[in-house]
């Protein structure tokens, strides 16, 4: 037991940088959900593809034999075209899977089946074009091994500060973006009703895009920081990681944009939990067992209100 | 200012206006006074765009706008405040003034921030409240604050629906003195009531729908003098 204590600080940061991936991952589905009440399930997917473009512009970076890669200036570099191009996908695939499908209006269960479509199309076409077997992040000629410190015993590399001050940052962004702005305000109209939102004016289409674009590109950028830190991709990983992320945003109250990354985090500290007193094979069985247990207890989540009639249809 | 000629419109199978004409000219107050299901909020609904007539035009200010998109509308000049008045719950009332002016967000902030001190001056308690939840306000708070968002958007027409629904009787005249205190300032208004009496006592013309049609189309002063007026909606015998 006492060996067990003395590795758990250790473990924590471990589900500290994990935590904030998934808050991260997390913000897609809630925002997707804040506005169109549907889960998007292909969101996983996003992410995935987001590792893939980091992955492609780092390589392209090695290739050409860019001397002295420093993380300072590669990290935006590999981060900004992952952002944007998931940005656009997430885009398309509300325009051409879901529009169509809620437009004509009746059952909500049309376009999410159309998400699950696209998830499978989305993973196909990636193993289809990059082939089934794994890529290689090369992390370490950014973040070399020895980039390590030590915090009252904790060690702690420099790439999970990384990792846990990016997915922050764009958190903070997020926040101040939809609380400050006049496009958050005209998101969170949307989302409060959907109605009265065009009644002032706002182009409910465009702002359905936009947050598609919002929440997809957080999550690519999601997808280039866990390639950075696994540093091994396939086309698969955005499955479970997207179902974590899902958990996350349940957990913290789906809808709610702080909920999502107090969610992930909370969801990455049991795991790391489970995993140093149960046993490292059951950390997704924990992290499930969460997502049932609040569906079950407390569907609205940490932060969500009981839900209003319009959103319990 | 706007007109209406035989709408037509539908619910999925039914037709909830059965070609509804009707006219407001620059600077009235007109009533459309019904009973539930007649058709008023559909009316409402057509000329914002918010549903779309099946058959028959609406015109504002001489242009159709029956194809625009409902954005667009608003920016012509036609606001809404909606029946239960829907402003937004979980924004402060600053940022629900705010939504108000969405369609002016181009337009200089010294603008905005006139027309908000002119909101305030006819709501002192919302200034009171910038900062406060909006759905944790009281209903007749609540209708001051649809009302006032809705007059950021600077209209020239201004769509009331069932204004008095839910309030106390205090609050009713106060929304009625401040509808006629709006209409003194330039804004033409169109309001749909079941209050019949009340509405009928500010408005210039009133007109009756039942089950989808114009049933009866008058000055205010002729139509609570009609007897069939005074039974169906003055609750008189």
């Amino acid at each position: 037991m006492a060996d067990l204590l003395s590795i758990l600080p250790q473990q924590l940061v471990f589900g500290l940088a994990l935590g904030t991936v998934y808050g991260l991952i997390a913000l897609g589905y809630t925002m997707v959900y804040g506005v169109l009440l549907m889960i998007n399930f292909a969101h996983g997917e996003v992410f995935m593809i987001g590792a893939y473009i980091g992955w492609a512009v780092l390589a392209f970076l090695l290739n050409h034999a860019v001397g002295g890669l420093h993380p300072i200036w590669v990290l935006p570099v590999l981060l900004l075209p992952a952002m944007l191009m998931c940005g656009l996908l997430g885009m398309t695939i509300e325009r051409f899977a879901y529009r169509p499908l809620y437009l004509r209006g009746g059952s909500r269960l049309a376009p999410l089946i159309s998400a699950f479509g696209a998830s499978i199309f989305l993973q196909n076409a990636v193993m289809l074009t990059q082939g089934a077997r794994m890529k290689v992040y090369m992390t370490n000629t950014l973040f070399p091994r020895t980039w390590r410190f030590d915090i009252f015993g904790v060690n702690i590399s420099v790439l999970v500060v990384v990792m846990v001050s990016v997915s922050l940052l764009l958190t903070w962004g997020l926040i101040q973006l939809v609380q400050k702005t006049t496009l958050g305000r005209s998101i969170r109209a949307v989302s409060e009703d959907r109605e009265m939102a065009s009644v002032m004016g706002v182009n409910v289409g465009q702002v359905i895009g936009l947050t598609f674009f919002l929440g997809s590109a957080l999550g690519g950028a999601a997808g280039v920081l866990v390639g950075l830190y696994y540093t091994q991709i396939d086309f698969v990983m955005g499955y479970s990681a997207g179902l974590k992320a899902f958990t996350a945003a349940v957990l913290g109250g789906i809808g709610n944009i702080k909920g999502a990354m107090v969610g992930g985090l909370l969801l990455g500290l049991i795991e790391s939990v489970a995993v140093t007193f149960i046993n490292p094979a059951f950390k997704d069985v924990v992290a499930f067992a969460v997502l049932i247990l609040v569906l079950m207890f407390r569907p609205e989540g940490i932060f969500g209100e009981a839900l209003s009639d319009r959103k319990k249809v | 200012m706007l007109r209406l000629s035989n709408l037509v419109t539908f619910y999925g199978q039914m037709m909830a206006l059965k070609g509804v004409s009707l006219d407001v000219k620059e600077g009235e107050i007109v009533c459309l006074l019904g009973g539930n299901a007649s058709g008023k909020s559909t009316t409402m609904k057509t000329i914002l765009g918010l549903v779309r007539p099946r058959e028959g035009s609406v015109e504002f200010e001489g242009e159709r706008i029956d194809r625009l998109a409902t954005g667009d509308i608003v920016k012509r000049g036609i606001s809404l405040v909606p029946e239960g008045r829907r402003i937004f719950g979980r924004m402060t009332v600053w940022e629900n003034l705010a939504m108000g002016s969405y369609v002016r967000r181009a337009d200089p902030q010294a603008d905005i921030d006139h027309d908000m001190e002119r909101v305030y001056s006819l709501f002192p308690r919302l200034k009171e409240r910038l900062s406060q939840l909006a759905g944790t306000m009281s209903g007749g708070e609540q209708q001051m604050l649809a009302i006032g968002r809705a007059l950021m958007a600077r209209p020239r027409l201004l769509l009331m629906d069932e204004p008095s629904m839910g309030l106390s009787p205090v609050f009713v005249d106060q929304v009625f003195d401040i509808i006629q205190q709006i209409n003194k300032q330039g804004t033409t208004v169109l309001v749909v009531e079941q209050n019949a009496a009340v509405a009928l006592s500010i408005a210039n013309r009133g007109y009756v729908l039942q089950n989808g049609r114009i049933a009866a189309c008058d000055t205010a002063a002729a139509l609570s003098q009609a007897d069939d007026i005074r039974r169906a909606y003055l609750g008189e015998e």
